[in-house]
Formats: structure tokens, C-alpha cells, sequence
């Protein structure tokens, strides 16, 4: 659906020094994938989301959606263009001299869409993203999330075939979050859109994805299924963020703590990636080797293709044991780390 | 009891003062909303990073408006007069005051509209750039209604601006209760005409206030 080939973007500064936003990057969407895109702000991927309806053109390599060439697009055709990929924002971008209907009208009315096609669109559109009730009230009668929903309900009004998430929930609290995430996945499922997504934020891109690109200094240095990438995070950049979602702020201060406590045994950071999360090893650790074992901290996330865990278990026993339940430990696909220092 | 308090008022030809006054506001505020409308979205347009940025047009546009803003309104007439003659045919009269009051207002309101349109959120127009809208539905759709009670609360001081001109334009010989107050009242030394004459100026202001307020309250639903 979306085939972006040695991309660049090079801004030019007053004094002729340059910023490369997005350097050579190279991506490959499918068709009815929630792709995502992660990285902290100035990684460039505002810019390289930008570059996918053309809001930006880039200096090098092509941009292709949809079957169109949109770095050669101009004037009208990339208007058209622009009405099969929609986008909603950081900040919502709904106009506050507009009701919620008149809101979602606007793409309709900009397309050239017959006024009694319009109304009866918008309200199959306010059904579909839970406004119901709502046509009437002016965007400053709205909570965050509501807004947000306006901004999805616009973004659909043309059955576009790909959808770009610009930070969508980032401004939004985490319970309301979770609520556009859903509407997301529904409408993903519901009409088989294509939705890429840029976040700076691993928590959606656990819930939500299928697949994710690691963005750092305008280069995609890391690309994956998103479970995989949970399991073996290669870049430091990927590591800081899986560590997002698996480990709590307070984590480097528990280990700390931790294995000042117990100073005798071994402690072991445990992850588990799929099925072994689902899987009762750690039972059969306790019934089948000599040793005590005791669980200190532990964690679960879901992902779109299955669950990641993290887990912080304490041994005492002979180090034969230890060697013994380590290895059995790995022979099921869990990944052990021996925790020494903090 | 009116006969007692101003021996002097002549009230047929006050009447007649403050139509002329409103003949002259009206005709210069309608004109200047339009022509402070092109100028101003001109401005807003083609400057550095937006929908038709141009700095040539936008260096002359802002000059333009600059030079005729800075000219104190009593030499822009006097400035104006060949022009007037040339447009209207004579330097005196109601319709001989319109030239001056639009050149003199159209760019005040012009650098309002530039700056009520700057106040729209960045991030709407960029969103409807990305609805694939063209510049002219983006213009219709997004920007006029997006900043509309800027842009009335910006006629609405321009207009009274424009009421305190038509008084100045009396002095040289457009008609109006500006020219009453000076020729009767002043060079006569009838006072109570000059109080009534600016009564009546006061009141038009207060009323051209009140319903530009209410416009903007009515239609501003953020």
C-alpha cells in the first residue's frame, strides 16, 4: 500500500548548514496494517509522516501510496490524492466555528460531495466513532477524546484507504488513550484501513500495531514484528523503549534494592516472549529442581500477536542447580538475564 | 424646551449633517472591509511559510499599506486632492470625502485582518491542506470563518475610525457633522451646535460598538 524508497529530507538553514530530517530511509507498508512509527521528538518522523499525503515533498527518493507517486504529484491531482489518505492530529486540528457535524462535513464539502449524500454520511460517521447526541455541540463543549473522535470521523469521511496518525493520542489521558486506540483497531478491522502511526510512546505501539520501525536521527535503525521487536531489541534507542512498557519507572530502583536484600542468591530478570508467557515454567522450576525460588516482581503486557512478560525471580541453591534450571529456562524460549549490578 | 437649550440648532439641517455623515461612513466602510479584506489576506498569504508565500508581493503589499497608515489622515486628503478631482470629478462634497476615508482606513483594516488571521490555529490549516482543499476553499471554509470575530471587532474600530475621518473631511469641505460643527459652530461661535453635532458623533460610535460587540459574542463559540 505504502512503498517509500531512500527517502530524504534535507531542510537548508540561513547560513547554508543543513538538517537532514530523514535520511535514506527505506519502508514497506501492507495493505490493512497499523504500522508504527516510534522515536523521540526530532528523530524526524513528523516529517517523514508528512511526506506520506505530502504536506512535505522530499528532497530525494520516492514516495509511493495508493498506487500514486506523491513526490510527483502537483496542484490538483495531489489534491485528489490527498483525499484518499486522510489524518488526524496531535492536537486534533477541528475548526471550533464548526459543529461536530458541520466538522466532519468539511472533507465532504471540499470533495464536492452533494449536500443530502453529506448529511446522511456524517451521521453513519457519528454513529461509527460513539458521537451520537453530539452533532450539535461546538468543539469547546468536548473533552479531549471526543475531539479526537470528530478529528477520526472527519478523517473517514471519504473512505480514504490509508489513514496517518500524527501523535494522535499523546495528548490525551491514559484511560482515553486506550478508548481511541480501540476505535482505531475497530475501524483497522471494520475497513480494512491501512493506519500508520508515528508516537513517541511504545505503550500504543504495543497495544495497537502490527509492525514497527525504530526511528533515531532521521534513520530507521531498527524494523520488525512488534512482538519480536519486544523480545530482542537490538538498537539501544529500541531497548530504551521496550523498556517503556516492560519495566516500571521505579525498576532500576527495585534492582537496586533488590539485590541488596539478596546478597547471597542469584537473581534473575527473566523475559517471555508468545506462548512461554502463557506457560506454567516457573511450577515446574519449583516441583523439578532442588532449590528455592521466590518472585519478586513481575509484569505482563499484551501485544496485537501475543503477550510479553518480564519477570524478577530470586534463586538460592547450589550453583550447579542454578546452572541447571538456567538452561532449562532458555530451552523454553525464556529470555534470562543474571542480574549483578543495577 | 430644545428651542431653549440650543437657541441655535437648526434641526432640519442637523438631520441632514448626520445623513450626510452616515452616507459617507457607510459607503467608506463597505468599501474597506472588501478592499482591507484582499490586502489583508494578501498580507496574511504570501508571507514567509504560508499557503502562497511570495516575498515580492508581500513586500509591496506591506509597503503599500505602511505608507498610506502612516499618513495623518488631514494631509492624506490634502495629498489626495488631484487624484479626487480626477476620480470624482470635484474636490468638494460628500462623495469628494470617499476616496481619502477608504485609502486612509482600507490599510488599518488591512494589517487587522493580516493579524487576525495569524491567530488561526497553524494546525487547522494544515489539516485541511491534508483534506486535499484548495486555496480558495481554505480561504472560504477555514480561514474567514475560523478568524470572523477578529475580523468584525476589526471593522468595528476601523468604522469608528472612519466616523471621526468624516468629521475631519468636514473641515475641507466634504459635508456631514463634522463640517456643521467647525462652519456653523466653531467659526460662528455657536456652541450649542458643536455640543449637539458631537452628541450625535457619540452616539453613532457608541452604536456602531454595541452591535459589533453583540456580532462577535453571538458568533464566537470557543
Amino acid at each position: 500500500m505504502i512503498k517509500i524508497s531512500n527517502v530524504s529530507k534535507i531542510f537548508k538553514g540561513k547560513k547554508s548548514e543543513e538538517l537532514i530530517a530523514v535520511n535514506q530511509v527505506n519502508l514497506d507498508i501492507k495493505s490493512g496494517e497499523i504500522y508504527g512509527i516510534i522515536g523521540y521528538s526530532g528523530a524526524g518522523k513528523s516529517t517523514l509522516i508528512r511526506m506520506l499525503n505530502g504536506l512535505e515533498q522530499p528532497t530525494g527518493g520516492s514516495v509511493i501510496v495508493a498506487d500514486k507517486n506523491l513526490s510527483e504529484l502537483k496542484g490538483r491531482t495531489l489534491r485528489k490524492a490527498r483525499q484518499e489518505i486522510s489524518m488526524i492530529f496531535q492536537h486534533f486540528n477541528i475548526l471550533w466555528s464548526r459543529t461536530v457535524a458541520e466538522n466532519i462535513s468539511l472533507p465532504l464539502e471540499i470533495a464536492g460531495v452533494k449536500k443530502n449524500v453529506r448529511s446522511a454520511r456524517v451521521a453513519e460517521l457519528i454513529k461509527l466513532v460513539g458521537l451520537d447526541g453530539k452533532e450539535n455541540f461546538y468543539p469547546s463543549q468536548l473533552s479531549g477524546g471526543q475531539k479526537q473522535r470528530v478529528g477520526i470521523a472527519r478523517a473517514l469521511a471519504n473512505n480514504p484507504k490509508v489513514l496517518l496518525c500524527d501523535e494522535a493520542t499523546s495528548a490525551l489521558d491514559p484511560e482515553t488513550t486506550d478508548a481511541i486506540l480501540d476505535l482505531l483497531v475497530d475501524i483497522n478491522q471494520r475497513l480494512n484501513l491501512t493506519i500508520v502511526l508515528i508516537t513517541h510512546e511504545m505503550h500504543v505501539v504495543r497495544k495497537i500495531c502490527h509492525r514497527v520501525a525504530v526511528m533515531e536521527a532521521g534513520n530507521i535503525v531498527e524494523v520488525g514484528e512488534v512482538l519480536d521487536i519486544f523480545k530482542n531489541p537490538k538498537q539501544p534507542v529500541t531497548k530504551r523503549f521496550v523498556s517503556q512498557v516492560s519495566e516500571d519507572e521505579e525498576s532500576k530502583d527495585t534492582t537496586k534494592h533488590l539485590l541488596e536484600k539478596y546478597s547471597s542468591g542469584t537473581l534473575l530478570h527473566l523475559t517471555f516472549v508468545g506462548e512461554s508467557a502463557e506457560m506454567p515454567i516457573l511450577s515446574k522450576v519449583i516441583r523439578d529442581y532442588s532449590l528455592e525460588v521466590n518472585i519478586l516482581q513481575g509484569k505482563i503486557a499484551q501485544t496485537r500477536n501475543g503477550s510479553f512478560g518480564t519477570l524478577y525471580i530470586h534463586l538460592n541453591g547450589t550453583d550447579e542447580e542454578k546452572g541447571k534450571v538456567i538452561s532449562f529456562l532458555k530451552e523454553n524460549e525464556v529470555g534470562v538475564e543474571v542480574v549483578e549490578h543495577a | 424646551m430644545l428651542k431653549a437649550y440650543f437657541p441655535n440648532v437648526d434641526w432640519n439641517i442637523m438631520w441632514e449633517a448626520t445623513q450626510q455623515t452616515l452616507f459617507m461612513s457607510s459607503i467608506s466602510v463597505g468599501i474597506t472591509l472588501v478592499l482591507g479584506l484582499i490586502l489583508g489576506m494578501l498580507l496574511f498569504l504570501t508571507a514567509q511559510g504560508n499557503l502562497l508565500q511570495n516575498k515580492p508581493i508581500y513586500a509591496l503589499v506591506s509597503v503599500f499599506v505602511n505608507v498610506f497608515r502612516s499618513i495623518p489622515f488631514i494631509i492624506l486628503i490634502v495629498l489626495l486632492i488631484p487624484f479626487t478631482d480626477f476620480l470624482i470629478g470635484t474636490m468638494i462634497g460628500d462623495a469628494a470625502a470617499l476616496p481619502a476615508l477608504i485609502i486612509g482606513a482600507a490599510p488599518f483594516y488591512a494589517r487587522m485582518v493580516e493579524i487576525a488571521l495569524r491567530e488561526i490555529d497553524k494546525g487547522v490549516i494544515e489539516a485541511s491542506e491534508a483534506m486535499g482543499a484548495s486555496t480558495l476553499q481554505i480561504i472560504l471554509k477555514v480561514l474567514i470563518p475560523e478568524s470572523l470575530p477578529a475580523l468584525i471587532s476589526g471593522i468595528t474600530v476601523t468604522s469608528i475610525a472612519i466616523v471621526g475621518y468624516t468629521a475631519m473631511a468636514g473641515f475641507v469641505g466634504a459635508g456631514g457633522l463634522g463640517n456643521l460643527a467647525y462652519m456653523e459652530g466653531f467659526q460662528r461661535s455657536k456652541d450649542d451646535v458643536t455640543f449637539v453635532a458631537t452628541v450625535i458623533v457619540l452616539i453613532l460610535v457608541f452604536v456602531i460598538q454595541f452591535i459589533g460587540n453583540s456580532i462577535t459574542n453571538k458568533i464566537d463559540k470557543r
